[in-house]
Parts: structure tokens; sequence; C-alpha cells
């Protein structure tokens, strides 16, 4: 019981340390968020009304004539309420009804693509180390390592030139044609579909490859250990050891990094959702950060880690049930 | 871990050690002339292709002005050209020389790992050799510290931080990367040096009356010396990634000169759709070809210091 107590208790020590530091990220950087603002409205050559600056600053919460910590008292009373202001950019609209609009778009085409490229991964990475040395293993091994030094954009691109520019045969971009009805239709899911083939592809190259390199370690590893010789030793099958012996304890460490991964959604779809057009939060963030809407781009970052923690607490759970030596080991 | 971040995981499984062929074999290198680090990934067929390659792009970077055709910013040239004779990748839509900028572009590249790479094996090791060695209410302090850095997810907060920043430039890029770059080599090292802490020459190194500074830095350091190479290359490979990916997005500065600026340009000019293919491919291809050199190196790395995955 300790030990989830304690997963808990740096849930939630680290929740308050991750709301504190977006509290602290435009007021540890130097210069005026608030006058680069009005700068950037008005025009670099003209002179900055100081009543603007204030306004501006106000509606950010770096209200100058509050002290810090009366600043940071409001900050938390409207996170705790759920209030993160109006986007500038979507005004009127809310920071919290843009996300909510386009969360499903990054949940669908990155949860599937990740949950997806962990499940190849791990097997391919088992399997390799199960039968190392063979071709299959230096196929894997050798294929992924290469494939894994090309840069995310270049793949994209590549897939965008062949199948969308000259092939002709997906759209470059976007989630959906704007010539057909939203809703619960065939032509609509249809859309959708043919939209989300290369992003989703252009993922799914890159996503097993984590997995590959560290599942086969782990299992080489786990292969060599006294208890494999033991279970050798003992006469027991070979499936049985591979399965039973090797993979069930090599995927251990897979599971938090997973839960990282799955947290990491939002962060790690602006490449996706930019070159692709993609209508979910990670294009949204990426708007943001083009024409620095403050308000957003803290809210979206802070949700990501909302999203990292609870799902690193989950994982931290279910390793502490698969393992037992990670429940006594911290008592 | 889909995405440029996957680069900055080192190989796992790292903490598994067969004590007395490390020592015999480090003993053997030792006995060799030159630095030690360096006679290691000589060594290994595999890392040795990989220095070499990073060898050429070292000597690439040096000698920009004398290998590139034309200046970096240079565009004086008819737009638009297909790769020919006089420009070997083609121009730019400003009439930039492709060629030219990416020989440039190197440098910017081998600036970014090592010094982003540099700060942050900097700060993984001081803080993950005296979380590990002196344990107590510093050690959960700092293991909280490295925790919490961990599940912050980097690429939000790096783009949030370049985006905050009222001066652009690849210095910039470099502090970011480095300040946020360094939690999972923390760990690492801490988990490392627990295991050096009980050694017999720390106890009588202690007993001699050494300070905590001195035994961390000048008794155990040395001990950990291709953990630490294979970090730093793992940290130069993950930040040379991120400041390509950043300045893809159009987060870097725009006026440097860095293969990531060069596709953003690319992209945003339409290449795709013009069919420039060398414009935007090239810059790509010249990264993998720099990760490839990197992770070569450290797989001579990895195999040194964990016997299990040597290969037969």
């Amino acid at each position: 019981m300790v030990y989830f107590a304690r997963r808990i208790g740096f849930f939630i020590v680290t929740l308050w340390a991750a709301v504190t530091l977006n509290f602290l990220i435009p007021r540890l950087i130097p210069g005026d968020p608030a006058e680069q603002i009005v700068r950037q409205i008005a025009g670099q050559s003209s002179s900055v009304d100081p009543a603007q600056v204030r306004a501006v600053q106000v509606m950010l919460g770096l209200d100058t004539e509050q002290t810090l910590l009366q600043q940071y008292l409001t900050y938390m009373q409207n996170t705790l309420r759920g209030d993160f202001g109006v986007s500038y950019t979507y005004f009127p609209y809310t920071v919290t009804h843009m996300i909510g609009e386009t969360l499903p778009w990054t949940l669908a085409l990155i949860g599937i693509t990740t949950v997806f490229g962990f499940i190849v991964g791990t097997l391919l990475g088992a399997y390799a180390a199960w039968r190392r040395n063979t071709r299959f293993d230096a196929t894997v091994s050798i294929g992924s390592t290469f494939i894994g030094t090309l840069p995310f954009f270049w793949i994209a691109l590549a897939l965008v030139f062949i199948f969308a520019i000259q092939l002709r045969w997906l759209p470059t971009g976007g989630g959906f044609s704007g010539d057909v009805d939203q809703g619960w239709n065939w032509p609509f899911i249809r859309s959708v579909i043919e939209h989300a083939i290369l992003p989703g592809s252009a993922l799914l190259i890159l996503s097993p490859i984590g997995w590959i390199m560290t599942m086969r370690n782990n299992m080489v590893q786990i292969l060599g250990d006294d208890y494999t010789r033991l279970a050798r030793a003992k006469g027991l099958p070979e499936r049985r050891i591979a399965v039973w012996y090797g993979a069930r304890n090599a995927i251990l460490p897979q599971v938090t990094a997973f839960a990282l991964a799955l947290g990491g959604l939002i962060g790690g779809s602006i490449f996706v959702e930019q070159i692709f057009d993609y209508p979910g939060t990670g294009r949204l963030l990426f708007e943001a950060l083009g024409v620095r809407d403050y308000p957003l781009m803290q809210t979206i970052f802070l949700f990501t880690v909302i999203g990292v923690l609870i799902a690193n607490l989950f994982a931290d759970i279910l390793y502490g049930i698969l393992d037992p030596r990670v429940r006594r080991g911290s008592t | 871990m889909t995405l440029p971040q996957s680069s900055q995981q080192p190989m796992a499984g790292t903490e598994v050690h067969d004590e007395a062929e490390e020592v015999e074999q480090e003993a053997q290198f030792r006995r060799e002339r030159g630095p030690l680090w360096l006679r290691i990934l000589w060594a290994n067929r595999k890392s040795r292709v990989g220095l070499i390659l990073l060898g050429l792009f070292a000597v690439v970077a040096v000698f920009a002005p004398l290998i590139a055709p034309f200046g970096p910013s240079a565009s004086d040239f008819r737009g638009n050209q297909n790769p020919n004779r006089d420009h070997l990748l083609g121009t730019t839509t400003n009439g930039e020389d492709i060629f030219s900028q990416l020989v440039w572009g190197t440098r910017t590249s081998l600036l970014v790992g090592i010094f982003a790479g540099g700060i942050v094996t900097a700060i993984s090791l001081v803080i993950g050799l005296l979380a590990g060695y002196l344990q107590g209410w510093i050690d959960d302090f700092l293991s909280f510290l490295i925790n919490l850095a961990l599940v912050i997810p980097t690429l939000p907060l790096i783009a949030i931080f370049a985006s905050y920043s009222p001066v652009r430039g690849v210095w910039v890029i470099i502090v970011i990367l480095g300040l946020t770059g360094w939690a999972y080599g923390a760990r690492t090292k801490r988990a490392q040096i627990m295991t050096l802490r009980t050694r017999e020459y720390i106890t009588a190194a202690r007993l001699a009356g050494d300070g905590t500074w001195r035994i961390v830095f000048r008794e155990i350091l040395p001990n950990m010396l291709s953990l630490t190479v294979a970090a730093f290359v793992g940290a130069a490979a993950g930040a040379i990634g991120a400041e390509a990916g950043l300045a893809f997005l159009g987060l870097g500065d725009p006026d440097t000169v860095s293969w990531g600026t060069t596709t953003y340009w690319a992209t945003n000019s339409g290449a795709l759709l013009t069919g420039q293919w060398a414009w935007i491919g090239a810059p790509g291809l010249l990264l993998a070809l720099l990760m490839t050199s990197l992770t070569l190196i450290n797989f001579g790395v990895d195999a040194l210091s964990n016997p299990h995955l040597r290969e037969n």
C-alpha cells in the first residue's frame, strides 16, 4: 500500500508543480509579453501606448500592480474552476472550447497509431530478440535503426509528394473534405478515413521503432538472466520460455514508457498535424505559438502535462500490480 | 515516443554489467595510447564507421567557406532552378544556392549537437551524480526534480520557451534544448552511481578525508566514462533532431542557415508542388546521415558497457 500511496502523492505534488510552472513560464522569460503583443498589433515602428500594454497585461493575468502572490492566487483559483480565459485569436470562444473542438481529432489519429505502433514494435522487438542473430533479427534491427534516423518531417513530406501530389490517390491535407455534410453519414466518414491514411501511415512508419529497440534490448538481457537459464535447465518448452519468462518480464519497462508516450500525444502531434493540416490540438498549439496566443498555448501545455501525469499514474499503479518487486522495493 | 524526442532515449539495459570482463577490457584499452573513450569507440567496427562519417561532417562544417561554392545567403541567382552543373541541388525561390546552404547548415547542426548536448550532459551529470551519491533528503528532492522533468513533455515546452523568448537565434535554441533535455540522462546516471558508491575505493577515499565533490567528480566520474560518452552522443543527436524540427516548423530563427530552415522555406515556397525534390529531400537525408553516424558510434559504446548486447 505504501507504494501506491507514494505514487498518488507524487502525482499530486507533480500536478501542483506543473500548474505552478505554467504560471511561472511567462514571468521567467525576460521581456514583457504584453508589450510584445501590443507591438505586434500596432506594428514595430509605432509608439506603444502604456494603457494598451496595461490592458493586455491584465488580460493575461500579468497585472504588474498586483504582487506576485496575488497573481498566483488568482491564477490558482481560475485553474481550479477550469477557467482558462478567452483565446484571442478565436475570440469570443474560450480556450477550453477550442481544445474541446480539436482534441477528438488528435486522440483518434494519434491515439490509434500510438497504440498500434506500440503493439507492432513490441512484438517485432520480442521476436527479434528471441531469434537473435538470425536474418530476421538482422533485418529488423538494421532496418529500424536506419529508418529511425530519418526525420519525421522528411517521411511525411515524401508520402505527400508521392501519394498526394504525384499519384493523386489521397488528399494532401485536412481532416475531411469541405463538400460533405459533417455528421454520422457514410460520405463524411469515408472522407475522414481518406484524410487520415497519409498522416497515419507517416506515424506508423516511425512509431514502432523506439519500441522495437527497447523491447529487443530488454528481452536479450532477460533471456541471459539466471531465471531464464533455470527455465531452460528445467527443460521447459521453448515457446513457454519466450513468452512467460522473456516477453512477460521485458514488457514491464515498456509500460511506463508507453504511458509517457500516450500522455505526450498532443505534444507529438504538432508535426504531423502541421504538415497534414489536420484539425487537431497539435495544429491548434502551433497556430497559438505563431500568433502568440498565450492563454491558448499555455492551456494546451497544461492539458498535455495533466494527460502525461494521469497516464503515468496509471502506469505506476499497473506496474505495481504486475511486478511485486517494485511494490516491495519502495517500502 | 513517435517523434524527435525518441532519439533522446538511450539504448535501454545499460545497467547490467559483467564487471570482471569490463574491468579487464578497460585495463587493456588503458595500456594503449590516446584518450580512453576514443580507443573504446575505435575498437568497434560499427562505431568506427560512425566516427569516420562524423569526421567528414566536421570537416565540411569547419571548412564550409572553402567547400561551399557560394555564401550562405548569396541570392543573386535565377530562382527555382532544378539541379544543374552550376547549382548541384538547384536554387531556392529567392535565388540562393541550395548546395551552399546545406554546407553552411552543417555548422548549425554540429554546433547545436556539441553545445546543447554538452549542456544536457553536464546538467544530468551534476544532478544525477549528486542525487545518487548523497542520498537522503537531497536525493529525494533531486529525484523529484528528475521525475518532474521526465513527465513534462519537452517539445511543447521548448516551443513555448522559443515563442516567449524576446530574442531569436541559434544560441537561444541551444540554451533551451540544453535546459530541457537532461532528465533521462540524470536518471540513468543516478542509477549507475548507486551501484558504484559502495565500492571499496570510494570508502577508502572517504576515509582519507576526501570531500563529496572530489569523490564524485574525481573518483566516480572517470569510472562512468563510457556511459557519459554514450549519454553525450545521445543528447547531441536529440538536440540536433529537435533543432531541425523546430526550424522546420518555423519556430527557430528564420535567419540562421540550417537544414531545418532550408526545409521550412522549401515547403513554404511550394517546392512539393513544383517538384523541386532536391530542395525538400536533401536536408532531411543529410540529417539522417548525421543521425546514423551518431547511432553507429553509440552502438560501440553500448556494446562495450553491456556485454549482453555484443555480437557473437
